[in-house]
């Protein structure tokens, strides 16, 4: 029976006349695996993202730009970019020297470290944000000290950063950790057997041949720091103009049947979004440049 | 070339290659360094500057277009009377949340919440205020009441009228989550309080609120997501909103052609305020938030009130424009509920009434 199948679906002819080709599927599943993937991108990334423009500029360019240049609008974008530009280099730093760790020794516990790297994936970022409510709140374990002493950490800036620290956290260390295990510890070895001290090695050898790797997960850390929303949602305080990151802007304006001003603040965090992907395909054709050169 | 001369050159030019890689690393490190320090002193300035006096009002979700209109007249009488300039900032979400913000640490000068309840928790969990903190502003400190109406879409076309028509099968019901939002509270005791009166029994009143309940397709946690579930995303055939919510909505959206509709009978809703004490007195903020406060009682903020469809406290001014607002039976939560404190306990605290129903 499967011998018969087998002879009518098959058509050796055929097979033998087709240019050699890496897949040997016809041209239809071809065509209908490339539709679907553009029909899919088209639908769930193209249309909300011409929907945010589309939205944000329907009573025109005048009130998108009242929009975007109002005074809270302002202060969620300074805030927004507060946040990123504290909570990516940190993570750049502590991401860089977890994976160097990880990948490059063996030391007792280090299953540990990996699980507690990924802590922030596994939890939900409302949750994150409640432990800092639960440590720094004024009924939490540091509260009554804090305001003893007068700090502030959350309903303000150092908590929004905080939060924001902590659910990017993982990025640039997940990121690193597969790339330097693959590419082992030969050439430092190498390295140092030629006379160059730790530092060296790191920032001659290792660097190097983790930037790309660096890069992307600098971008990932990037975008999600910048469009954070649960976990500092929950440390906000939601105070207008003074601890309203952009999402949350957007979600209050939204909240006001200000849409036009919610779509013009959201279109600016796409706006970012882009800007970072913009320079990521310029780093990497600069890169490819200085190699052809 | 002897592999001395190529090792020499092949480190001469690696080591050229970096030192350049590496300035220009070092310049774009010092560019990337000078203006984030530009932007956190930016930031710091805007702390440090001006010596304005900041108040912080934490408020419910309904309240949002009455202070943007009320601050600004306030910071004007405020600088006419002293000459400091005064900036009040907002914060708004479910009033239960917001109270919840505030005993955490949220940094309030003045709580003006949508129950008593949710300003009692400042005094009982925090000891943020006097146990006798609604004694200190007439009105038992509420400067506007309001009432529950319902909104319904164009032409009524489920043929709402009252509470009873709610419980109907196939009627859509919009409420918020009573667990946080204040709003939702008082249109649940509404419905209680009209059970109670129609039915009899404390009993037929549970059974008449349950199968209300069981209509709601969805519970907001405040009372603004339920009206953007209602009107923006077209879900449900009737909202139960604050009388003030409902107008605005029916302004907002005047295209869809929304109606009010004026149950028989609902609740007199009190939303208090307070000044609290905690955090002013650390602050030093005590004579402006309480002059705050005070301005919400005087004739140009009861006027105010009346713009944004709160019904004034001052007996003068209702009287004044008695027409804007309809006269229907309302019950008040003390008569009705023996207050907050005992309405609170049985019914949303955890495993009260409302648990039992929801949970069925």
């Amino acid at each position: 029976m499967a011998v018969v199948v087998t002879s009518t679906f098959v058509k050796p002819r055929l097979m033998a006349e087709a240019p050699l080709r890496a897949t040997q599927d016809p041209r239809w599943v071809r065509w209908l695996l490339t539709g679907t993937a553009l029909v899919f991108l088209a639908f769930f990334l193209l249309l909300p993202l011409v929907a945010v423009f589309g939205e944000a500029l329907r009573r025109g360019l005048g009130a998108y730009f009242a929009a975007v240049g109002d005074a809270d609008a302002l202060a969620s974008v300074k805030l927004t970019l507060i946040a990123a530009l504290i909570s990516v280099p940190a993570n750049v730093v502590f991401g860089v020297a977890a994976a160097w760790c990880i990948a490059k020794y063996s030391f007792r516990g280090k299953s540990l470290l990996i699980t507690l790297i990924d802590l922030p994936f596994a939890v939900s970022p409302v949750i994150s944000g409640l432990i800092y409510v639960l440590v720094f709140g004024a009924q939490g374990w540091l509260g009554p000290w804090l305001i003893e002493h007068d700090v502030k950490i959350i309903f303000a800036v150092p908590g929004i950063v905080l939060a924001t620290t902590f659910v990017t956290f993982p990025f640039v260390a997940r990121e690193l950790i597969p790339l330097m295990q693959a590419q082992g510890s030969e050439e430092e070895y190498a390295a140092i057997t030629l006379g160059a001290n730790g530092w060296q090695a790191f920032w001659r050898v290792t660097l190097p041949n983790i930037k790309w790797g660096l890069l992307y997960g600098v971008i990932l850390c990037n975008a999600r720091a910048m469009g954070e929303f649960g976990a500092v949602s929950v440390v906000s305080g939601h105070i207008r103009g003074e601890t309203n990151t952009m999402p949350l802007h957007v979600e209050i304006l939204y909240n006001e049947y200000n849409f036009v001003g919610a779509f013009a603040v959201a279109s600016l965090l796409a706006l970012l979004a882009l800007v970072t992907l913009v320079l990521k395909s310029i780093v990497e054709w600069r890169h490819a440049q200085a190699h052809a050169a | 070339m002897n592999p001395r001369a190529y090792c020499t050159k092949f480190w001469a030019n690696t080591a050229s290659r970096y030192s350049q890689c590496a300035r220009l690393i070092f310049t774009q490190v010092k560019k990337l360094f000078s203006f984030s320090f530009a932007l956190l002193a930016f930031f710091f300035s805007t702390f440090s500057s001006a010596k304005t006096i900041e108040l912080l009002n934490v408020s419910y979700d309904p309240t949002r277009e009455f202070y943007a209109d009320l601050n600004p007249a306030f910071a004007a009488h405020w600088k006419a009377k002293t000459g400091d300039t005064l900036i009040v900032k907002q914060s708004h979400g479910g009033s239960g949340k917001q109270a919840r913000g505030v005993i955490d640490g949220l940094q309030a000068d003045v709580v003006t919440l949508a129950l008593a309840a949710d300003i009692d928790a400042l005094h009982e969990h925090a000891q943020l205020i006097p146990r006798d903190w609604q004694k200190r502003l007439p009105y038992n400190a509420s400067p506007y009441t309001s009432t529950i109406v319902f909104l319904v879409r164009k032409g009524n076309p489920k043929a709402i009228k009252d509470w009873g028509d709610l419980v109907k099968p196939g009627v859509l019901v919009i409420t918020p989550n009573p667990k946080t939002s204040g709003g939702a509270r008082w249109n649940y005791l509404a419905a209680w309080a009209y059970a109670r009166r129609h039915k009899g029994s404390e009993a037929d009143a549970q059974k008449f609120v349950g199968s209300l309940y069981k209509n709601v397709p969805v519970l907001d946690s405040g009372a603004r997501g339920s009206t953007t579930t209602f009107a923006q995303r077209g879900i449900g055939d009737v909202l139960l909103a604050w009388e003030n919510e409902a107008h605005l909505a029916r302004k907002e959206f005047h295209a869809e052609g929304y109606e009010i509709i004026v149950p028989s009978l609902s609740i007199l809703a009190e939303p208090p305020v307070c000044v609290v004490d905690k955090n002013v007195k650390k602050k030093a903020t005590q004579a402006v938030a309480q002059a705050y406060l005070e301005y919400l009682f005087s004739n140009e903020a009861q006027h105010i009130a009346v713009r944004h469809f709160f019904r004034p406290s001052s007996p003068a001014i209702a009287l004044k424009y008695a027409q804007h607002f309809p006269q229907l039976e309302l019950v008040s939560i003390d008569a009705e509920f023996g207050g907050w404190t005992q309405a609170q306990k049985t019914h949303f605290a955890d495993g009260g009434v409302f648990d039992q129903i929801y949970a069925r």
